[in-house]
């Protein structure tokens, strides 16, 4: 499954859910990350954590580990 | 306190997401009739404001910026409470004003969609049209107004446009039906949730609807306990069924909630709001992609922190020459119209000096705020926590904590205050906690005098930039920060203990800040610190001068010393009033010899002082850490503010007070000189010297600090625990450097 940390930088993807019902779950969720929403990749910290992305029109930036809790659906290699 | 009996004032509350512009707006409205504190028991700031609207009496309650209304601390709780009228010392609600993003509409209505939900007549400004157009973000307005049922203003909060139309549409909003949404949740949530009503009445429990609603979707069980006194076993059973109930309709608690109302959005923006398809680079996205570069982002980063820093730290000298030239001046006028003794004293060295040690904070307060308050207004804040989240997520905070402790290098009491920034409670009490650690410019005079007077100026590993003297500076900074990281660990796995928190975070759009919020920010704090810490700063001070003041009878000078002084005193009068040639010269020797004298019998006054009692009593106790009585003393002393450790040795060591500066070659030489009572030993050896230094580089010697905690926790706990905490380490480490140094130079 792929999730939100392994999307490459400019890349875009639908996400499909995100996993676990803790806080941190529910504070992704809150922040717009439902299934069906389209995010891309917009950039990452120097040290490559924490990661930056867009969606819904709005900038968000979320740790590698966090983003490894929403699970994604890349398009078909054809539609990019 | 009249708008509770008062049926006329109407209250207005004042909500909206972090970003949107919500203060702007708040002071837009207000102006400068505005009143903070603080709801007690907790952090939040309690910021109300007052405004007039055709006659018509208006309270403006300005509610903590937040994206969701789903209360998991008691921080939280507040905006909830304040919204249902549950709060004794606020008025009930009687219209909710709340403000959105244009730019970025759908993550904003997700807010929206639970404050209709309490069913007030509701408000939506829609602030920020300029960033929206350049996103290329359309929206119909009218549309909006229809599809939400509510009045909806347009806004441009930083330029002050159509604030009048908003407020006409909020007078009129008070006489208006409340909001009657439909709820955004799915036919089997909203009877789980009818239902749990039933049986909140069935146990006599009339709940807000809202309520119910949290405890259905609060799995986490923050709310059941606080509501405690409304929910007993039966609700607790009922909602564990309805809970099961929902996983098996396929709308589990909590996901539901944000997969509904995102889903109520997009039904209300259908049509109503646009975003271009294809993403438009607008000049935000162009400033970020640099200023998030790894290379020139880093760059930048460290040039503005640079530059924060520098002056931050660098106001804090010419501020504290200024406010010893006002001490100077004031003591001079203090000194010109009362008489020698207790009087003037307390005047001149407890009043005055209380005040100063007040006002010397300003200029950093003003200072630091300026700088943040421009780096969140125009969203670089948030990207500076972006930049640093790895470094300080290694040790256990979040890249929030990084300006507030940089900012403690210059002084702590800004970067207590900085603090604010931390939304996350635990971190923000935690960096609060350790923010005393960072070595601020008020050591330094200490480190400096210690340095210059005992650490031989000799290269270290041969070479010749690289010195002992630089090296153990460096070492007192460093001692700071790792102990700093040490303490974290161990309040994270101890009385702070929890998960970390997330770090998902909006990256705000870069806008121009506003010179007037910037303004109205830095003035905003540094009042709220004089009015709010000042009071507990002043009265410290003036405690410390009584007790290095008082008994203060001629009895405990010894009568030599008297004698002299008064045969001093008979011949420079009537050297005075001598025409003889060499008068003059006398004169001066005369009034030399006095002033030596006067600082003699200053140096036996404090010795027999209540604090000179004390640093004797002390002495079995600092004994162990190199000290003779007179550094216990003047470590006493000290409680105000670690500076003042330097004036007072001087006094104990009999110099005259202009003498005593961490730069005077005479305290110096005198520090040198020093023996221990009734030997040849001297006092001062590198152990010790280097003892004190650890001491202070620990301690929590300064009273200010202590009253900004107070302020800044709501609670006197936190301050004690820091002054508690801090004075052990500086007492173990102080133990420890001079023990092991006096060892390792005998071996």
């Amino acid at each position: 499954m792929t999730t939100l940390a392994e999307l490459p930088l400019g890349g875009r993807a639908v996400v499909l859910q995100v996993t676990g019902g803790d806080e941190i779950s529910l504070r992704i969720l809150e922040m717009g990350l439902t299934p069906g929403v389209a995010v891309s990749m917009v950039g990452s910290a120097p040290l490559g954590d924490p990661l930056e992305i867009e969606l819904r029109g709005y900038r968000l930036s979320l740790r590698k580990n966090e983003a490894a809790r929403v699970e994604i659906e890349l398009p078909a290699a054809d539609s990019v | 306190m009249s708008h509770s009996t008062s049926s006329k004032t109407i209250t207005v509350a004042l909500i909206g997401n972090p970003n949107t512009g919500k203060s702007t707006l708040f002071n837009a409205l207000s102006g400068a009739r505005q009143q903070v504190g603080n709801y007690p028991g907790v952090t939040v700031e309690k910021k109300q404001g007052r405004l007039r609207i055709d006659q018509q009496d208006f309270t403006l309650v300005d509610l903590p910026g937040s994206y969701s209304l789903a209360p998991r601390s008691p921080d939280e709780m507040i905006s909830v409470d304040v919204l249902l009228g549950r709060r004794d010392d606020v008025a009930p609600i009687d219209v909710i004003l709340c403000i959105v993003d244009s730019s970025n509409l759908e993550r904003n209505l997700y807010l929206v969609s639970q404050v209709l939900e309490f069913e007030r007549p509701t408000v939506l400004a829609l602030n920020m049209q300029d960033v929206a157009r350049e996103k290329g973000v359309l929206i119909d307005v009218e549309a909006l107004r229809n599809r939400l049922q509510i009045p909806v203003v347009e806004i441009q909060a930083n330029r002050g446009k159509g604030i009048e139309a908003l407020k006409q549409t909020l007078a009129q909003a008070a006489h208006q039906e409340p909001a009657r949404p439909e709820s955004p949740f799915p036919e089997a949530f909203q009877e789980e949730v009818a239902f749990l009503e039933r049986v909140a009445r069935e146990h006599s429990r009339d709940l807000p609807r809202y309520l119910v609603e949290r405890l259905l979707l609060d799995t986490g069980g923050y709310l059941e306990p606080i509501l405690d006194r409304d929910v007993d076993q039966g609700i607790h059973e009922a909602i564990q069924e309805a809970r099961t109930r929902l996983q098996k309709a396929g709308c589990p608690a909590p996901g539901v909630e944000a997969m509904a109302r995102y889903g109520w959005v997009s039904k209300m923006l259908d049509g109503v709001a646009s975003r271009p398809s294809i993403h438009r680079t607008t000049w935000s996205d162009r400033i970020d992609k640099v200023l998030t570069h790894w290379a020139w982002g880093t760059i930048a980063f460290v040039l503005v922190m640079l530059a924060m820093f520098q002056s931050v730290f660098y106001i804090a000298e010419p501020a504290s020459f200024m406010i010893e030239k006002l001490n100077g001046w004031l003591a001079g006028v203090a000194e010109s119209v009362t008489a020698e003794g207790a009087l003037r004293s307390l005047l001149v060295n407890g009043v005055i000096e209380g005040v100063g040690g007040v006002l010397v904070f300003l200029p950093q307060i003003f200072m630091l705020f300026f700088f943040i308050a421009i780096l969140e207004d125009c969203g670089y804040m948030a990207r500076a926590a972006y930049l640093m989240d790895r470094v300080m997520s290694r040790v256990g905070l979040s890249g929030k904590s990084f300006i507030p402790l940089l900012s403690s290098f210059a002084c702590a009491i800004p970067g207590v205050m900085a603090a604010r920034v931390i939304e996350n409670p635990r971190d923000r009490l935690v960096t609060i906690l350790v923010a005393p650690l960072m070595s601020c410019s008020a050591r330094l005079p200490v480190y400096t005098l210690m340095i210059a007077a005992f650490i031989p100026d000799i290269p270290l590993f041969g070479l010749r930039f690289f010195r002992l003297p630089g090296a153990t500076m460096f070492g007192m900074y460093f001692l700071g920060i790792a102990t700093a990281v040490v303490v974290v660990f161990i309040l994270k796995k101890t009385i702070l203990p929890g998960q970390a928190p997330p770090f998902v975070m909006e990256l705000p759009t870069y806008k121009l800040p506003s010179a007037r919020m910037v303004l109205h920010r830095m003035l905003d704090r540094g009042f709220a610190f004089v009015r709010r810490a000042g009071t507990l700063i002043f009265a410290v001070t003036v405690v410390v001068w009584a007790i290095a003041y008082f008994p203060h009878h001629e009895s405990q000078i010894s009568p030599g010393l008297l004698a002299k002084r008064s045969e001093l005193q008979h011949r420079i009068e009537s050297l005075e009033n001598s025409d003889a040639p060499s008068a003059e010269t006398l004169l001066a020797l005369a009034a030399k010899e006095k002033s030596a004298v006067e600082a003699k019998i200053a140096g036996e006054y404090l010795k027999t002082s209540y604090l000179g009692a004390a640093g004797q009593f002390i002495e079995p106790a600092v004994k162990p850490l190199g000290w003779d009585w007179r550094i216990g003393c003047a470590t006493i002393a000290s409680f105000p503010a670690r500076e003042v450790v330097i004036a007072t040795l001087g006094v104990i060591y009999n110099l005259g007070e202009d003498e005593t500066d961490a730069e005077s070659t005479s305290l110096q030489q005198t520090l040198r000189d020093a023996k221990w009572d009734g030997s040849d030993r001297p006092v001062f050896t590198i152990p010790t010297a280097l003892s004190v230094m650890v001491f202070f580089a620990l301690c929590a010697q300064c009273a200010a600090t202590l009253a900004t905690i107070r302020r800044e926790t709501n609670s006197y706990r936190w301050p004690i625990f820091t002054f508690v905490y801090m004075t052990s380490l500086a007492y173990l480490g102080s133990l420890a450097t001079f023990q092991i140094g006096t060892w390792w130079l005998a071996g």
